[in-house]
């Protein structure tokens, strides 16, 4: 091919680092890394951005996206970002968290955090299990979902039911912006954009807190293919988890 | 009185909240507990009103990461509470410890275990001085006995916690608290606005990303880790501090921490009233702890009665000290338990025999 010809159809976001990730093959969170990476770029905020780890899959995030970053303990997230905050009140603010962080151990945190409309950004990732630690039953595992401790599937009279994260923080008034999104096809991924980039923009115009909810796929926890795990998105967990739009006072 | 002095009637906690705005407190978060909540009433009006940041958090471990982010932000960050709360704290006191960050936690503490009593005790002693959370950490100690000091050490341990990036934790008690005495207060306290410039985080614009953290999976990177936080707990010996009261020509040294330190004091009075030579050694940092000044005075012949209001946590210390140089008594006034100087003065006594 003549060098005229070449069309760069993708290329890495600025602040990503150019680096092979630790993440299982079909795992999501690449994706959601990418999405959150470009967000950043698109608003020029590399040079303005905190980043608050949490624990699990995602603890590496600050090896990849390339920005000032904190490390929280699980699920302690939400008040670490207030506390960066509220000392930074002129910096970019986000945490990125799974499901077993936000809506499990850290539960009190993330309503609280939203509840008193902290300029911050929490994205949250949620693939119905405990990946790091090897596939545990999830607040977000499905009824019947069987996992390393729901051996027979969870149990609605036993284990409740899934949390259902994006509506409940919707609900909150200090919420601004609330949303649950997918990865598991290119129209989703352009949507889950979209909504990503207006949970950063309440942060920036100083109307509330912002929150994403990405449906994510863990194939390996799954014991899935990339493929099918992908196709479990859309067939098992949209039902119950539906995508949409829940609080947006940017439109308001 | 100088012109940069003034002079206060206030208690305890509000010398504590007075002295964490003159140590240039910034951000502060704190939940409700008695018998402490003078401190967040107090800097809920008056921090505020200055500019900082105050939130009554949801919860005390929403407030210890509260402070683990402002102060990964290198900002003076404090909270405060009294032993339950202090207890829920620890998972973030550990991972401010091992993420090296600057912070200055409050325990008024009252009797335990479990809910125990709002009187006063001194519990906590092993909590505070072992770590308290999990892993092989130390927050710096530092135990008033005054109003004064606690004014004087609340400033103190913001210098030291940015000294030496580490957890500094004032170890109160319910009697230090909650009475009121006269301080001397400064006006004027200067602050380095670039403190912490060398790690703190701002944003990357103009250098290289910065990670605060505790993870350390690479092989032989906690090793690594663990051996320089290591020496800097060793190096926080250059800031040991205690008091001597009459040990010169001594006996007997009682050995006390916080507000039994100062009625110990009382009663080696009384005693020296009576023709004992007893003094009274009050170790003001806990950890790190004097114990080669107590090893010195071993040495030179004197013998030793540890009084606390526990059943007995700093004696392992003062035995440790010791050495086998000679043994150690131990009176304990129980928690829960308001003790005057008529209450040691037997045990002091027994000593001499």
């Amino acid at each position: 091919m003549n060098p005229g010809q070449e069309k760069l159809v993708y290329t890495l976001p600025k602040c990503m680092n150019d680096i092979p990730t630790h993440f299982c093959p079909g795992c999501h969170h690449g994706i959601i890394h990418r999405l959150v990476a470009q967000a950043i770029d698109e608003f020029d905020l590399q040079d303005n951005t905190i980043c608050v780890g949490s624990v699990g899959c995602s603890v590496f995030i600050y090896n990849y996206i390339d920005v000032d970053s904190v490390e929280a303990p699980h699920g302690r997230a939400p008040a670490v970002a207030t506390g960066v905050k509220r000392a930074r009140p002129e910096n970019f603010v986000f945490a990125y968290q799974g499901d077993g962080d936000l809506a499990a151990i850290g539960l009190s945190e993330i309503i609280h955090c939203a509840n008193r409309g902290e300029r911050v950004t929490i994205i949250f990732v949620n693939n119905t299990v405990y990946g790091m630690t090897g596939g545990q039953m999830a607040p977000t595992t499905l009824v019947g979902q069987k996992t390393t401790t729901s051996p027979y599937g969870r149990r609605e009279d036993k284990e409740g039911y899934p949390l259902k994260m994006a509506e409940i923080l919707g609900s909150l008034e200090g919420t601004a912006f609330s949303a649950r999104v997918a990865v598991n096809n290119i129209k989703n991924i352009l949507k889950a954009k979209k909504a990503l980039k207006k949970a950063f923009q309440v942060q920036l115009q100083d109307i509330g807190f912002g929150f994403v909810e990405f449906l994510s796929a863990c194939p390996t926890n799954w014991h899935m293919s990339p493929l099918d795990a992908n196709k479990r998105i859309e067939t098992e967990l949209m039902p119950y988890f539906p995508l949409g739009i829940f609080k947006d006072k940017i439109n308001e | 009185m100088s012109e940069n002095k003034e002079r206060l009637l206030v208690k305890g906690n509000e010398a504590i909240a007075i002295g964490a705005i003159d140590g240039g407190v910034e951000c502060y978060f704190a939940y409700p507990i008695t018998p402490q909540s003078d401190i967040p009433e107090y800097l809920s009006r008056e921090l505020v009103r200055l500019g900082g940041e105050f939130v009554q958090a949801e919860s005390e471990i929403a407030s210890i990461n509260m402070v683990l982010g402002a102060a990964a932000c290198g900002k003076r960050a404090m909270t405060s509470s009294s032993s339950p709360g202090i207890s829920l704290k620890q998972e973030g006191i550990s991972y401010i410890a091992g993420s090296e960050l600057p912070a200055v936690i409050i325990n008024i503490t009252r009797g335990g275990p479990g809910l125990g009593g709002i009187q006063p005790s001194q519990g906590d002693y092993f909590q505070s001085t072992r770590g308290g959370g999990h892993g092989d950490y130390r927050t710096m100690v530092l135990a008033p006995s005054t109003c004064q000091e606690c004014y004087d050490l609340t400033i103190w341990a913001f210098d030291l916690a940015f000294k030496y990036r580490n957890p500094v934790l004032i170890l109160g008690d319910a009697i230090l608290g909650q009475m009121k005495e006269p301080i001397t207060r400064w006006k004027e306290r200067e602050i380095n606005p670039n403190e912490g410039a060398e790690w703190r985080l701002t944003g990357k614009k103009g250098r290289k990303q910065r990670i605060l953290k505790s993870l350390y999976l690479d092989e032989g990177a906690m090793e690594q880790h663990n051996l320089r936080l290591y020496k800097k707990y060793k190096s926080m010996e250059t800031d040991l501090k205690w008091e001597e009261f009459m040990v010169q020509d001594a006996d007997v040294i009682a050995v006390a921490f916080g507000s039994i330190g100062r009625i110990v004091k009382s009663t080696a009075r009384k005693l020296r009233g009576q023709g004992l030579k007893v003094g009274v050694f009050r170790p003001i940092t806990l950890f790190p702890f004097p114990y080669e000044r107590i090893r010195e005075l071993a040495r030179s012949g004197k013998k030793f009665i540890t009084i606390e209001n526990n059943t007995g946590q700093m004696v392992e210390d003062v035995k440790l000290a010791l050495c086998g140089i000679c043994d150690c008594g131990f009176f304990a006034n129980m928690p829960g338990k308001v003790s005057t100087p008529e209450d040691f003065i037997q045990p002091i006594k027994d000593q001499f025999n």
